[in-house]
């Protein structure tokens, strides 16, 4: 029970350091910090979808770059559109409203994830990774082939999609748009962890054939907690594409989905406040050490290593200690 | 006479080149302990993973409750109402035990999509969960994570289990393994209540536990039935008594 306070104190305590970063920096005007605060998250939300998967239900989907990517071309695609006044296909018009986007990232997100899922959660451990590191890679490589929308180059978002009442090209605005949305993603996922739907994802991690033999079938439960978990990273990557204005390949590649696997394992799989802590890390390191030397994602290694060696809890684990259901 | 709870007619399955299961029928009528027994390899997980789900016969039929569930999944099964223990404890090691019996009681109550109501605090969950803990004496134990409770404690949580689902049918797979004689008498006792409840299907080295409980014994050789009666009948068999009885006397 102490433990448990400890974490949420720790949590409270994240999200508030999360919000006065920028805060401080918007009021002394340094933009370049808000920016990077937005990104982390940005990054953090996208965390939290593949936690939902990896961390309560132990499905380590190493293809999660794909929802992202998707959703970032969402926003890429529906922007373009409606910059240049033209159908997307069949006289759908393109949209510049981010919550009409969102919506569109979510629903394609959550289809994807389906079919991806229905085919590969069939199988576990080794062959689960590769059969979702194969469709995100597939994915990759079509989006790198497709010229209509920029191909390997990418496609641009000239201006900023809008959201009602706040002008998104501040970045201080853009910020409190992805804190908000980060809080409501974790909201989400602390109200799915503690419901009866993550009891039983919970437990199938553990031990699926318990959870058949009682009478619950597994493969259902997972596919469910697969399709949200896409359906949060794609929303996040519709929202990354909008912070950077620029979407590419690149939001698909493999790199991408080691990253988000990365945010989870030095934040603690499985814990709420796991992918913040892991996604405040990496952009740390990118802007602190990448400053320094090329090769920064070496010291990020180290870290990485010494996390899954001495600390299998992540840094909210050592801080707050293990886990425990009750 | 009533009908029969769990009903296998000649049920078939084979591993490449050996038999495990040899044309095995069996019945378990209500009220009663069917104790299934046999020497090491004579295919009795097999025939246990055949009626819980796990693995498909390559012929025959399983009939429970006058359905035929051949082709049923582990957890649909379960939702008709099939019990089961696992010979090695195997339950949610992270959960304690009462959480352990709250997954049961949802799947249940067939409530496993529910995404809003936290289940800590929910006491259609946490109520029957303790009454079903005081029954087996766990109660003092609930809060304690499986992984951390002793062997004893780990296979009476796999009964509770079972008894959280409220079956028509029990399926306990070897339920005294690993225990002290304490701890098999107590069990003895709570078996012998619990078929009233409702009619359990028993695999069971522990042969002194096995006669004083089973109202019925299925012997299994190399995965054919070689004898089934009595508790007498069984124990004055000369097959079994060469095949099987023989070994465990002289040893």
């Amino acid at each position: 029970m102490r433990e448990l306070r400890r974490e949420h104190m720790l949590n409270a305590l994240l999200a508030a350091a999360l919000f006065a970063v920028p805060l401080w920096a918007y009021l002394v005007d340094e933009p370049f910090l808000i920016t990077l605060a937005t990104r982390v998250a940005i990054l953090a939300m996208a965390g939290v979808g593949l936690n939902l998967a990896l961390g309560l239900g132990g499905m380590v989907s190493f293809g999660h770059a794909v929802y992202f990517g998707l959703g970032g071309y969402c926003a890429g695609v529906l922007a373009h559109h409606a910059f240049n006044a033209t159908p997307v296909l069949m006289g759908l018009d393109g949209t510049n409203q981010m919550l009409v986007i969102w919506l569109v990232a979510m629903a394609l997100s959550g289809l994807l994830a389906a079919m991806i899922g229905a085919l590969s959660l069939r199988t576990s451990g080794i062959f689960f990774i590769m059969i979702t590191l194969a469709f995100a890679q597939m994915f990759f490589y079509f989006a790198l082939s497709w010229p209509a929308y920029g191909g390997e180059d990418g496609l641009p978002i000239y201006v900023r999609n809008v959201f009602p009442g706040l002008n998104t090209m501040r970045p201080w605005n853009m910020f409190v748009i992805a804190f908000v949305m980060l809080m409501l993603v974790l909201a989400l996922f602390a109200m799915i962890r503690a419901s009866r739907f993550g009891a039983a994802l919970m437990a199938i991690r553990q031990n699926a054939d318990r959870v058949a033999a009682v009478g619950i079938s597994p493969f259902g439960v997972k596919l469910a907690g697969f399709v949200i978990s896409g359906m949060i990273t794609g929303l996040a990557g519709a929202m990354m594409a909008d912070l950077t204005r620029f979407v590419s390949p690149s939001m698909m590649a493999w790199q991408m989905s080691g990253e988000l696997i990365v945010i989870i394992i030095l934040g603690g799989t499985g814990r709420l406040f796991g992918p913040v802590v892991g996604a405040a890390i990496l952009v740390g390191f990118e802007v602190i050490f990448g400053g320094l030397t090329e090769h920064w994602k070496f010291w990020l290694g180290l870290v990485l290593l010494s996390v899954v060696l001495f600390a299998r809890g992540g840094f909210i684990g050592l801080l707050a200690g293990k886990e425990r259901h009750g | 006479m009533a009908d029969p709870v769990l009903e296998l007619s000649h049920l078939d399955k084979a591993f490449g080149a050996l038999k495990a299961t040899d044309d095995v029928s069996l019945t378990l009528m209500p009220g009663e302990i069917h104790a299934l027994i046999g020497p090491n390899g004579a295919g009795k997980t097999t025939l246990m993973g055949q009626i819980s789900g796990r693995l498909p016969p390559d012929s025959g039929t399983i009939r429970f409750r006058g359905q035929d569930i051949t082709r049923l999944s582990v957890a649909q099964r379960a939702r008709m109402g099939l019990g089961r223990s696992f010979q090695i404890s195997s339950l949610i090691p992270e959960y304690s035990a009462r959480r352990n019996v709250m997954l049961a009681l949802q799947a249940r109550q067939g409530h496993a999509y529910r995404f809003v109501m936290p289940v800590r605090h929910d006491r259609r969950l946490t109520e029957p969960a303790i009454e079903i803990l005081t029954r087996v004496g766990l109660e003092g134990r609930a809060s304690v994570p499986s992984a951390e409770l002793s062997h004893g404690e780990r296979r009476l949580l796999e009964i509770a289990v079972a008894l959280a689902l409220r079956p028509a049918c029990f399926l306990l797979d070897e339920p005294m393994a690993g225990m002290g004689t304490e701890g098999v008498g107590r069990l003895v006792t709570f078996l012998k209540d619990l078929k009233q409840e409702a009619p359990i299907l028993l695999v069971e080295h522990d042969m002194d536990a096995v006669f004083r409980l089973a109202d019925r014994i299925t012997v299994l050789v190399y995965g054919r039935v070689i004898a089934s009666g009595n508790v007498d009948e069984v124990r004055n068999d000369p097959e079994v008594r060469r095949a099987y009885l023989g070994d465990e006397v002289s040893a």
